[in-house]
C-alpha cells in the first residue's frame, strides 16, 4: 500500500524510520553471514 | 627472452585466425568512424548520446579493471603477502583495461588529437567528467609505472628495475586513491539524470554502489582471469603461482561474498530512503530483482559455500557469474534503465558496427595480453628476482 505524504517532514520521518530498521537488520544479518563464511576456518589462538 | 613461436610451429592457429579477422573488421570500422563521422557507424542520437562504447567499453572496462587496485591494496596495504602472485596479472589486466577504455573513448569522442585538452588546456573543474578524465589519465600513468618492473626485468634493465622498485609503495597508494575517486565518480555521473534513469537504479548512493561493486568485480575478475590463463596459457604459469592461486581464490571469494552482502543491504536501504518500494511490483522491478537476487545474492551464497567447502572450482565458476552481473548492472544503469520512459521506437539499440567495435577492442586486449604474458615474467617469476614479484 502506497503511503501519501503531504510534507517533506512526513516523507523523511517515514523513510528514515524504515532505513533505521533496515540498518538494525543489517547489523544482525551481516555478522551472522560472516560467521557462516568463516565457520570452517582454522581457528587461530590470539592469546 | 622467450621465443613466442618455437621452430616448427605455425602462426595460423584458430585463435590467431579468428582474432585476425576481428581485428581486420575493426580496422575497417575504425577508418569509417574517423573518416565518415560517428553517425555513419552508430545508432546514437541527441536522445541517446551514450551507447555501448560508454556503457560497456568504459563503465564495464573500468569496473572489471578494478582488480589492479584491489589486489595491490590487499597485498601491500593490508600486508596479505599470500596474494602476491595475483599482483602482476591484476596490474596487467588493469593497465590494458584502462588503456582500452581510453581507446574506446576516442571512438565516442572523436578528434583524438584533442585528448589532452580537458587536462592541459580547458579544465572543466565543476564537472564530474573532468574528475573522471583526470583520474583515468593519472591512474593509467600509475599503472604503466607499476607494470614497468616486469618490462625492465624482461629487458634486463637492472638499474631502472631497482629505481622503480624504490617508489612502488608510493605508486600503490596513489593508485588506490585515484581508483577510489573515479570508480565512484563513474556512478556519480548519473546523479545529474534523476528523470532519465529509472528510480530503482538512480539513487543518492549510486557513487557508493559503483565503488563497492567495483571491489568485488575486481576480485572476481582476478579469480576468473586465473581460470582462463590456467586453461589456455598453463605452460606460462610456474608452480608457485599455481599453488598460490587457490589461496587467492579462497581469500578473494570470502571478501567478495561479504562485500556483496553489504552491497545488497545498501541497495535495500537506498530503496527505503527514496521510498521506491512501489516500483518493485512492476516489470522494471522484476528486472531489478533479477539483477540483485540473480547476480548478487545467489553468487554471494555460492561464494560462501565455496569458501566453507574449500571448493575452488565452484568459486572460479561463480566468479564468471559475478563478472556477468557487474556487466549487467553497468548496462542497466547506462542503457537499459536509462531513458526508460521513452517509447520503444525512441530507445537505443547498438548498431552492428558499434558491437563489432566493442568486440574488436576486447580482442585487441586479449591479443596484447597474450603477447605480454608469453614473453614477460607475469605469470612466472624472473630467475634474477626469485623473492620479488613486484
Amino acid at each position: 500500500m502506497e503511503t501519501d505524504f503531504f510534507t517533506l517532514q512526513e516523507f523523511m520521518t517515514h523513510t528514515k524510520a524504515i532505513a533505521y530498521l533496515l540498518i538494525g537488520v543489517a547489523l544482525v544479518a551481516l555478522p551472522l553471514f560472516w560467521l557462516f563464511l568463516t565457520g570452517r576456518d582454522d581457528k587461530k589462538k590470539t592469546y | 627472452m622467450n621465443q613466442a613461436v618455437p621452430p616448427g610451429k605455425t602462426l595460423l592457429t584458430p585463435f590467431n585466425i579468428i582474432s585476425g579477422i576481428i581485428l581486420l573488421i575493426g580496422g575497417i570500422i575504425t577508418i569509417l568512424r574517423f573518416t565518415q563521422g560517428i553517425g555513419a557507424v552508430t545508432n546514437l542520437d541527441d536522445t541517446n548520446p551514450w551507447g555501448i562504447w560508454i556503457g560497456f567499453d568504459l563503465l564495464c572496462g573500468v569496473a572489471l579493471a578494478a582488480g589492479g587496485y584491489v589486489t595491490c591494496a590487499a597485498c601491500y596495504i593490508f600486508g596479505l603477502k599470500k596474494f602476491r602472485c595475483a599482483v602482476r596479472p591484476a596490474i596487467l589486466t588493469a593497465f590494458l583495461g584502462y588503456a582500452l577504455v581510453v581507446l574506446a573513448l576516442h571512438y565516442d569522442v572523436g578528434r583524438p588529437w584533442r585528448l589532452p585538452f580537458p587536462i592541459f588546456v580547458s579544465q572543466g573543474t565543476s564537472s564530474i567528467l573532468f574528475e573522471v578524465a583526470l583520474c583515468v589519465f593519472l591512474y593509467l600513468t600509475v599503472l604503466l609505472l607499476e607494470f614497468s618492473p616486469v618490462v625492465f626485468e624482461w629487458l634486463n634493465w637492472k638499474g631502472a628495475r631497482y629505481l622503480i622498485g624504490k617508489v612502488s609503495m608510493v605508486l600503490v597508494i596513489f593508485g588506490i586513491i585515484l581508483s577510489t575517486l573515479h570508480q565512484s565518480s563513474l556512478g556519480a555521473l548519473f546523479l545529474i539524470a534523476p528523470s532519465k534513469l529509472h528510480p530503482l537504479w538512480h539513487s543518492g548512493y549510486i557513487a557508493v554502489y559503483f565503488f563497492i561493486s567495483s571491489i568485488f568485480a575486481g576480485m572476481s575478475m582476478v579469480i576468473a582471469e586465473h581460470m582462463l590463463v590456467a586453461r589456455f596459457l598453463h605452460d606460462k604459469i610456474d608452480a608457485e603461482h599455481n599453488i598460490e592461486s587457490n589461496t587467492v581464490a579462497l581469500g578473494f571469494a570470502k571478501a567478495a561474498a561479504f562485500l556483496m552482502a553489504g552491497y545488497v543491504m545498501i541497495q535495500i536501504i537506498g530503496i527505503a530512503m527514496d521510498n521506491d518500494w512501489k516500483y518493485l511490483g512492476t516489470g522494471w522491478g522484476l528486472w531489478y530483482l533479477t539483477e540483485i537476487v540473480g547476480f548478487v545474492v545467489l553468487p554471494a551464497g555460492f561464494y560462501a559455500v565455496g569458501v566453507r567447502e574449500r571448493n575452488v572450482k565452484l568459486i572460479r565458476w561463480t566468479s564468471f557469474w559475478v563478472v556477468s552481473g557487474i556487466v549487467l548492472n553497468r548496462l542497466n544503469v547506462s542503457l537499459v534503465a536509462f531513458n526508460w520512459q521513452l517509447p520503444l521506437d525512441q530507445r537505443y539499440f547498438p548498431s552492428f558496427m558499434e558491437i563489432m567495435t566493442t568486440v574488436f577492442i576486447i580482442t585487441l586486449g586479449v591479443v596484447i595480453y597474450k603477447f605480454i604474458v608469453v614473453r614477460m615474467p607475469v605469470l612466472h617469476g624472473h630467475p634474477d628476482y626469485p623473492d620479488d614479484h613486484h
